[in-house]
């Protein structure tokens, strides 16, 4: 598996089957609402074939309680504009990774107040010793920050502190 | 094996109604299903009900996905482990020691729960089972979780210590099981080892910081994983269903050596001996527990068996 550019969004090649992925891409995170699932890199997939749809979504991590929500929106954008057939599936592979993000993406989510992802997912096997990039505050900028607990209010999140404005701020963990 | 009582079209049926018994959702999925098809007023109020019966039959990876018996038995092996873990941390929510440590225990809790509910999804396909037929109604024979899961979670270095094998542990088995022959346990496994990753560190982190810490703390960590450590044999027992599932399963025994290089570091690190003492017999892959399981499933199943098909 070489997660890359390629499969990160990839947007179907007929007409037919673009429409729906454009009505399907505006479904957003609910959890993070100025992220859609396009952004993210959630959307996997979108087929239509005569007047059936199919759609493939991955989900963030295993256990996140999201998922339910995306693709029930997912259904509802899509019946609303006429898809009467539609049905979602979940794929686990190839595993989802931040590295899917959209650099659109990683824009809104600092404009929002979260630290985008830094750096690229890590090469296995990894090293004897860890290496976090610093993370760089959403407020002000600054470098100066540190961690205050690796799990935050949601799966993919951390939680950070920066020591020059001192406010809080969530980071969105590379995974 | 089965639970002849259950309907199992109800529990995969998830509807809008909220309702408090299973009665109601019973009634309510079996009257409104067939009118689906000509019913377009109503079809917008029931429209969860086609969505999660989609998602049950199709899911996980591309392809069909049903296991032979054997890896359905395995899938059910390591899926229970994850379950039993799950179950034992959510106690935790609310009484860890400090706000960061509840939300990193829930999050570990529900990284386990996802991986549970994708291997109990995938080896129930091959006896009609769904996940919570798995999950809610089995018995605790019938369970094959290893015996270090459902230890009880004592102090915190107890759970810190039963975290650091278990991490250690699944990182080395996921990362291997993501070259399994079998598709599905390698979705799951890849997908699985990248958030394991970040439990291990994590148990990690909290060894180093009991061991390190106070002279209390140091003497806590030690007993927690005096305490532990009987149960790692066997987590390394090569079983007969293993011989059956070469390149699919990963062999036990091969991930003796891996483990301990992994957690040797960080025993060092923290100034602590290997623990020694007696071995437990096991027995979990058989269906033989200790006396911890029964209650964690009693508490685990007590809502699902009160009101079948229930949803929210």
């Amino acid at each position: 598996m070489a997660p890359g550019a390629s499969v990160a969004r990839p947007r179907p090649a007929d007409l037919a089957s673009q429409r729906a992925w454009d009505l399907a891409a505006r479904v957003c995170d609910p959890e993070i609402p100025v992220l859609t699932i396009e952004d993210l890199g959630v959307l996997r997939s979108v087929t239509v074939d005569g007047t059936r749809t199919t759609v493939t979504l991955t989900p963030t991590y295993s256990g996140c309680p999201a998922m339910e929500a995306m693709r029930d929106d997912v259904l509802t954008v899509l019946r609303g504009a006429g898809y009467d057939d539609v049905t979602v599936e979940l794929v686990l592979a190839p595993a989802w990774t931040t590295d899917w993000m959209s650099e659109e993406g990683k824009a809104k989510l600092v404009t929002y107040g979260i630290a985008a992802p830094t750096g690229r997912s890590g090469v296995r096997p990894a090293g004897a010793v860890r290496l976090q990039l610093a993370v760089k505050c959403p407020r002000c900028s600054s470098l100066n920050t540190r961690e205050l607990a690796r799990f935050g209010s949601t799966s993919c999140k951390a939680l950070y502190e920066c020591r020059d404005c001192l406010e809080p701020f969530d980071y969105f963990k590379v995974l | 094996m089965s639970t002849p009582s259950r309907t199992d079209a109800v529990t995969d049926v998830v509807t809008d109604v909220v309702t408090d018994a299973a009665g109601g959702v019973v009634t309510d999925a079996a009257t409104h299903a067939p009118d689906r098809g000509h019913d377009h007023g109503e079809n917008e109020g029931h429209g969860h009900v086609e969505v999660d019966g989609v998602e049950l039959s199709a899911e996980l990876v591309e392809g069909p996905s049903v296991a032979s018996h054997d890896v359905a038995e395995y899938a059910l092996w390591l899926g229970d482990d994850s379950l039993v873990l799950a179950q034992q941390l959510g106690w935790w929510i609310s009484r860890a020691p400090e706000l960061e440590e509840d939300i990193a225990l829930g999050n570990i809790a529900l990284d386990l729960i996802g991986h549970a509910r994708s291997l109990l999804h995938y080896s129930g396909a091959e006896s009609d089972r769904t996940e919570d037929d798995l999950a809610y109604w089995r018995t605790e024979p019938e369970f094959r979780s290893a015996h270090l899961f459902e230890q009880p979670n004592g102090d915190f270095a107890h759970t810190i210590a039963r975290q650091f094998i278990a991490a250690n542990y699944l990182f080395e088995l996921y990362s291997r099981l993501a070259g399994s022959a079998d598709a599905t346990l390698a979705a799951i496994a890849a997908k699985a080892v990248k958030e394991v990753d970040y439990h291990r560190d994590h148990a990690a982190q909290w060894v180093l910081r009991l061991a390190l810490g106070t002279e209390e703390s140091r003497a806590r960590m030690i007993c927690g994983l005096g305490d532990l450590w009987p149960f790692l044999d066997e987590l390394f027992v090569d079983e007969p269903l293993i011989d059956r599932l070469e390149g699919v399963a990963v062999r036990p025994s091969t991930l003796r050596g891996p483990a301990w290089d992994a957690m040797a570091p960080v025993l060092r690190e923290a100034g602590l001996d290997e623990p020694r003492g007696f071995i437990s017999s096991g027995g979990g892959r058989r269906g033989d527990h200790s006396e911890n399981l029964g209650p964690l499933l009693a508490e685990m199943q007590v809502l699902a068996r009160s009101h079948p098909g229930a949803s929210w």
